[in-house]
């Protein structure tokens, strides 16, 4: 018996091994973005309100030419755990856009300057004026892109990341492909219109290079950097994607320490109920 | 240990009550007489859990409902304007989202404990069959959840698990219409979620309410799988069970609010914060990580027909254990061999596992069928036979002498 099950554990595990083992690695993978650091990453991150203004500004100057960010109004960038700009600024940044409201009295459709509680016009209409602009491609939407966008790590990497709290997948992504083009290797096959970024899937993408050194304007001296503008950017849209961040990470460590002072004491009362049952003399006459 | 006495009220009003409608008495007895054996270990927290995770779903899920939309159009604006505009909808969102994955972590421990320690042997063959049918609404609630906020993955995970019906020889094309209410995957497909959505948590709550009276009546099984014999074999539900069940939970929730405050996105999936779009298919379809081992089976099988029939079966054989099983030892502890094939048995779970979240190719695919054949081995052929064959351990004659030293150790 013993014999039959150890053949039998054994033919098991080795059979599975062995089918892993002829896994053939998945062609076309794109490399895995360069994990960054974040201001607000871990149990006390908190958002940086400059690099956030930073990063605003390159949304504002460049991004928002071909992507919309239609979760996000301009109330929001006066939010508390935002980029701190005050409501008045809000508004003034509000009212340098052209929305489109309407219809009006005579039944049509009109431009006006924007207002602090409109959300951020689209650069197209529809996704089809995107495309006809655009060759064809169709820019995403950039309200969640933070979060829509994920690198797959593999076993045993995502167990260390539940423990060391690592959830910047998407803001290492964005600013990996604004650093990742180059020219294609030898023998790419690079579709017509296309770019080469090492870091997209399949190698391909539809954006020209966004970015270059010295393309959007600092004042407060920091460098002005593909790899700076990156960063910025990306935390800029890690805002834009989860604005509550702050609000989130601060009440979890009120929870944390309800929860283990709680279960602490918890655990005390528990011993001291189960002292009797486990100590009771009583319990061991026969 | 007086705890056993029956509830006799004291002031007039319960007096009165009780002459009426006996519900203190009904909870006396149930949740403070109720006596449990007292070698009961720390797997056994998992039922006290398991009922504070529904009402968290009950109560969070009641909330967001009132922020929601089931509309194709406005289904992830909704959702969008609950993670922004809503006084804490985020923390409503992230703990009903975490809170499902929870949910699963907590019933799967609750059924690898009853498979460890025999839980379902006769006389709790009806306690464990009301068990699995609460898995199965959880499974059919989740699954309906998960494609309510409308993105990429709740609409192509509706789109996969809906076509799976259309396997069924004849009927199974009129049966996808009929649950898609139209001719794709839209919005009578969503609203009918969402309603069902609802629905079935208090179809769940009643069946949870079946399986404690089962419970209550047969009593709870414990580690060595002897029942108890004498008064002191047993200890008051409380304060005993209901502290120890506290401090438990208290270590649950600290490992539940890791993941609602600090990953709260880390069990999802980022496509899902994609919109919904029938035209564009993800490229690599994934359900969430509690279906991950059945949707293996499933993919690991050809034929359309039989992998579906393997999906539904591997959840259905759950029921059909306490005959399946031949012997008549309840506990691993008592039964080496069937302890082995056992974690085994949970290996081959978590590896299918893993194998459902891994693109469905070449030696991927070997893998899941190796491993989802030991899945319907162990059930059909390693415990039927393990029975008649097994030598066991000896049993201890009760409870108390297997947790106190033996006596004249100490007088």
């Amino acid at each position: 018996m013993k014999a039959l099950r150890q053949i039998a554990i054994a033919s098991v595990l080795a059979a599975a091994l062995s089918g892993l083992a002829t896994v053939a690695a998945s062609a076309q993978e794109a490399d895995a973005p360069p994990r960054q650091h974040w201001s607000f990453s871990g149990p006390f991150g908190t958002f940086d309100q400059a690099q956030l203004q930073r990063g605003f500004k390159i949304y504002r100057e460049v991004c928002s030419n071909c992507h919309s960010m239609k979760f996000l109004a301009f109330r929001n960038l006066a939010d508390p755990g935002g980029p701190g700009f005050t409501e008045a600024q809000a508004a003034a940044i509000a009212a340098s856009f052209q929305v489109t409201d309407g219809p009006n009295d005579q039944g049509e459709m009109f431009q006006r300057p924007g207002k602090i509680a409109d959300y951020f016009p689209p650069p197209f209409a529809n996704d089809q004026a995107a495309r006809a602009a655009l060759g064809g491609k169709l820019p995403p939407d950039m309200s969640d892109l933070a979060k829509a966008r994920s690198t797959e790590w593999g076993f045993p990497q995502f167990v260390f990341d539940a423990f060391t709290m690592y959830q910047e997948d998407g803001p290492d992504y964005i600013h990996a492909i604004v650093n990742g083009y180059s020219d294609p290797p030898a023998g790419f096959p690079l579709p017509p219109g296309g770019q080469y970024d090492k870091y997209f899937p399949g190698g391909a993408i539809g954006m020209p290079k966004p970015l270059s050194d010295g393309q959007v304007e600092y004042t407060d001296g920091t460098p002005t950097t593909v790899d700076q503008y990156g960063k910025d950017v990306a935390a800029f849209l890690m805002w834009a994607a989860e604005p509550k961040l702050n609000a989130r990470k601060q009440l979890g460590f009120q929870v944390m320490v309800f929860l283990i002072v709680l279960t602490g004491l918890l655990y005390f009362t528990k011993k001291k109920v189960w002292h009797a049952v486990l100590h009771d003399p009583d319990l061991y006459q026969h | 240990m007086s705890g056993h006495a029956t509830y006799q009220p004291q002031s007039p009003f319960m007096k009165w009550m009780e002459r009426r409608l006996p519900i203190a008495s009904l909870v006396y007895s149930s949740f403070i007489a109720y006596p449990t054996p007292r070698n009961l270990n720390y797997w056994w927290t998992f039922g006290g859990i398991l009922s504070f995770m529904l009402g968290v779903q009950i109560i969070t899920g009641i909330v967001l409902a009132m922020h929601y939309t089931p509309h194709v159009d406005y289904a992830f604006n909704s959702v969008e304007g609950i993670m922004r505009d809503v006084n804490y909808g985020w923390l409503l969102r992230y703990v009903h989202a975490n809170g499902a994955a929870f949910f699963f972590l907590a019933v799967y421990v609750h059924i690898a404990r009853g498979m460890y320690y025999g839980s379902y042997k006769e006389p709790r063959e009806v306690l464990w069959i009301l068990g699995v049918i609460l898995f199965l609404l959880m499974v059919a609630t989740g699954f309906m959840g998960y494609v309510l906020p409308w993105g990429q993955m709740s609409f192509w995970a509706a789109t996969v698990i809906t076509n799976l019906f259309s396997a069924i020889p004849g009927v199974g094309g009129s049966i996808v219409t009929w649950l898609w209410g139209g001719y794709a995957v839209g919005n009578p497909t969503l609203n009918r979620f969402y309603s069902l959505h609802y629905l079935l948590p208090f179809v769940i709550a009643g069946v949870v309410v079946l399986h404690v009276w089962a419970l209550h009546m047969v009593g709870q099984n414990n580690p060595t799988g002897v029942e108890p014999k004498t008064e002191k074999d047993t200890v008051a539900f409380t304060p005993y069970a209901t502290v120890k069940d506290a401090f438990f939970l208290g270590v649950f929730c600290i490992v539940f609010a890791w993941f609602v405050f600090y990953i709260p996105n880390y069990l999802g999936h980022s496509d899902n914060y994609i919109p919904a779009n029938p035209s564009q298919t993800p490229t690599h379809i994934v359900p969430e990580w509690y279906y991950l081992p059945f949707y293996a089976i499933l993919r690991g099988i050809p034929s359309k027909l039989l992998g579906v029939t393997a999906l539904a079966g591997s959840i259905i054989v759950l029921a059909f254990l306490p005959w399946l099983d031949t012997s008549p030892v309840r506990s691993a502890s008592y039964r080496p061999l069937y302890r082995q094939f056992l974690f085994i048995f949970f290996a081959c779970v978590v590896g299918l596992g893993y194998l459902g979240s891994q693109e469905p190719t070449g030696g991927y695919v070997v893998a899941a069928r190796i491993l989802t054949a030991y899945y319907f081995a162990y059930f059909f052929i390693i415990l039927p036979l393990l029975g008649l064959f097994e030598k066991t351990k000896p049993l201890p004659n009760s409870i108390s002498e297997s947790v106190l030293p033996p006596s004249g150790a100490k007088s």
